[in-house]
């Protein structure tokens, strides 16, 4: 890992090895996280991005390494794992909003009833994160009265309302339609610009670009590369990472003059 | 009104006697109820323990209690107790024990499914807020379970109000059977009574199951 950071780490990831049976999801993985950092994790399908994210928040058992956020061990076994996970936040892909509670009650549930903070101080906060993510007028409804990007603006006030040290996002904007996209890339920009340390597992390339302060491209359960967000995107160091990117990248192929003539006749006739 | 041999309803104490059956079989249901509930919700969360012995032996005891038709049941505990133990069980007592444990089967059965179908996303986003195992579920599983336990277990109790008619055959003096002695003694004054005292005896049943199975319906509306 390049060192061009003095603050403090906030979270470190050790030899971390995870297998599911036979298989090798994540392979002797180390990784520093420092205060304030984004760091994006990209790679393709299956390479362990998401379960990187779930090792972190020990939501996953490990087969060797260790997670620790500020020196404590964070891991299935851990005693203070609540405690832990209140410091590491998560919102996840399906947004795993509670059903039988309005979206102010999705909030306030872990602030109030985990954290013992006073209702009314929790629920000021919960109101004027959701103006900020243009809720506000939401609070009393239930989630199935919600789009698909507005509850995950939610989950992600309610990640915060906790308070955390790090937010990890795992790929929060994969089940959404393309125009709820957005809104909810906007919220997490807004997020690094607050100087939040945040774990971004996405596919959204130029929100990638736009938000990371270090990029990691993860394949077979290594890191290829770790990466400032220009030089990955422009000058990827491996031919693999390079590879991996012109799949977001079409360009039509106008050397098939033959076919062209082809289709062009059938058009005309 | 001759026809429909209503009138032996109103002779003597008939409607009366009718009622009076209709509550032993109510008090048999009532009983039942009150025991299968909490014991299923206790069998249904051991259910979904990981444990294996745990979860044989109840499913073995879930399997065997419904592929059992209930009058074979009743006989069992009825007649088997007292050939091989030499007990002397009441016909009300041995309903109450047979449909106890019919009960509290379908009931563990229903509450196990309840508890599964809380996606394991319901979980984890639980755990990532930092609520320990019995924060989650205080305010996340069970009230979700509960919601879709209730209309399920309404049903299951109307079901069981039904199957009390069996009871007759162990002795048990309960609304039918009632019926069949009103019937029985007014054959000659009124062949008729058969039809009027079943038709009683099911609007009975009706009134009291129909209330029972509108609640389960309105529930299901409201947290559907």
């Amino acid at each position: 890992m390049g060192v061009r950071d003095v603050t403090q780490p906030i979270l470190t990831v050790e030899h971390l090895t995870k297998r599911f049976g036979e298989q090798t999801i994540l392979d002797d993985l180390s990784l520093t996280v420092r205060e304030g950092e984004v760091i994006v994790i990209v790679g393709p399908s299956g390479c362990g991005k998401s379960t990187l994210l779930r090792c972190i928040n020990a939501l996953e058992e490990i087969q060797g390494g260790e997670v620790r956020l500020r020196g404590e061990l964070v891991s299935p076994g851990s005693k203070n794992l609540p405690a832990l996970r209140q410091k590491i936040g998560m919102v996840f892909q399906s947004y795993d909003l509670f059903p039988h509670m309005t979206v102010l009650e999705n909030i306030l549930l872990s602030p109030t009833v985990v954290q013992k903070r006073p209702r009314d101080e929790v629920k000021a906060e919960a109101m004027a994160l959701l103006a900020r993510v243009g809720l506000a007028e939401k609070a009393e409804q239930y989630p199935r009265q919600l789009s698909g990007g507005q509850k995950q603006r939610v989950a992600i006030v309610r990640a915060l309302c906790v308070h955390p040290e790090v937010l990890l996002f795992d790929e929060v904007t994969a089940a959404l339609d393309p125009e709820m996209v957005r809104e909810v890339l906007e919220v997490i920009l807004d997020l690094s610009d607050q100087g939040r340390t945040m774990l971004i597992v996405t596919h959204e390339m130029q929100f990638a670009r736009a938000v990371a302060d270090r990029v990691l491209f993860l394949e077979n359960g290594r890191f290829l590369e770790d990466s400032p967000p220009e030089v990955f995107f422009d000058a990827p160091r491996t031919e693999r990472a390079r590879r991996y990117l012109q799949t977001f990248s079409f360009e039509r192929k106008r050397n098939h003059t033959k076919n062209e003539n082809e289709h062009s006749e059938r058009s005309t006739s | 009104m001759r026809a429909l041999g209503l009138e032996v309803l109103f002779k003597g104490k008939n409607l009366a006697r009718l009622l009076g059956g209709l509550w032993v079989a109510m008090k048999i249901s009532l009983i039942s109820v009150g025991l299968s509930l909490p014991l299923g919700l206790l069998l249904g969360a051991l259910m979904t323990r990981k444990n294996p012995v745990c979860r044989a032996v109840l499913r073995c005891y879930l399997e065997f209690v419904r592929v059992m038709p209930q009058m074979v049941l009743l006989f069992l505990v009825f007649f088997g107790s007292a050939g091989i133990f030499g007990w002397n069980i009441s016909g009300e007592l041995s309903a109450v024990i047979v449909f106890t444990l019919w009960g509290t089967a379908e009931m563990s059965d229903l509450v196990r499914g309840a508890l599964v179908s809380i996606p394991a996303h319901q979980y984890e986003s639980a755990a990532a807020l930092g609520l320990g195992r019995a924060q989650t579920y205080r305010y996340v599983v069970l009230p979700q379970a509960v919601r879709r336990l209730i209309p399920l277990s309404i049903n299951l109790i109307t079901r069981m109000i039904k199957t009390t008619s069996l009871v007759l055959m162990i002795g048990v003096v309960e609304v039918l059977k009632v019926a069949q002695q009103i019937i029985e003694s007014n054959r000659m004054s009124s062949p008729n009574a058969a039809f009027g005292i079943y038709l009683t005896v099911f609007m009975l049943y009706f009134l009291v199951c129909w209330p029972i199975s509108l609640l389960a319906k309105r529930l299901e509306k409201r947290w559907g």
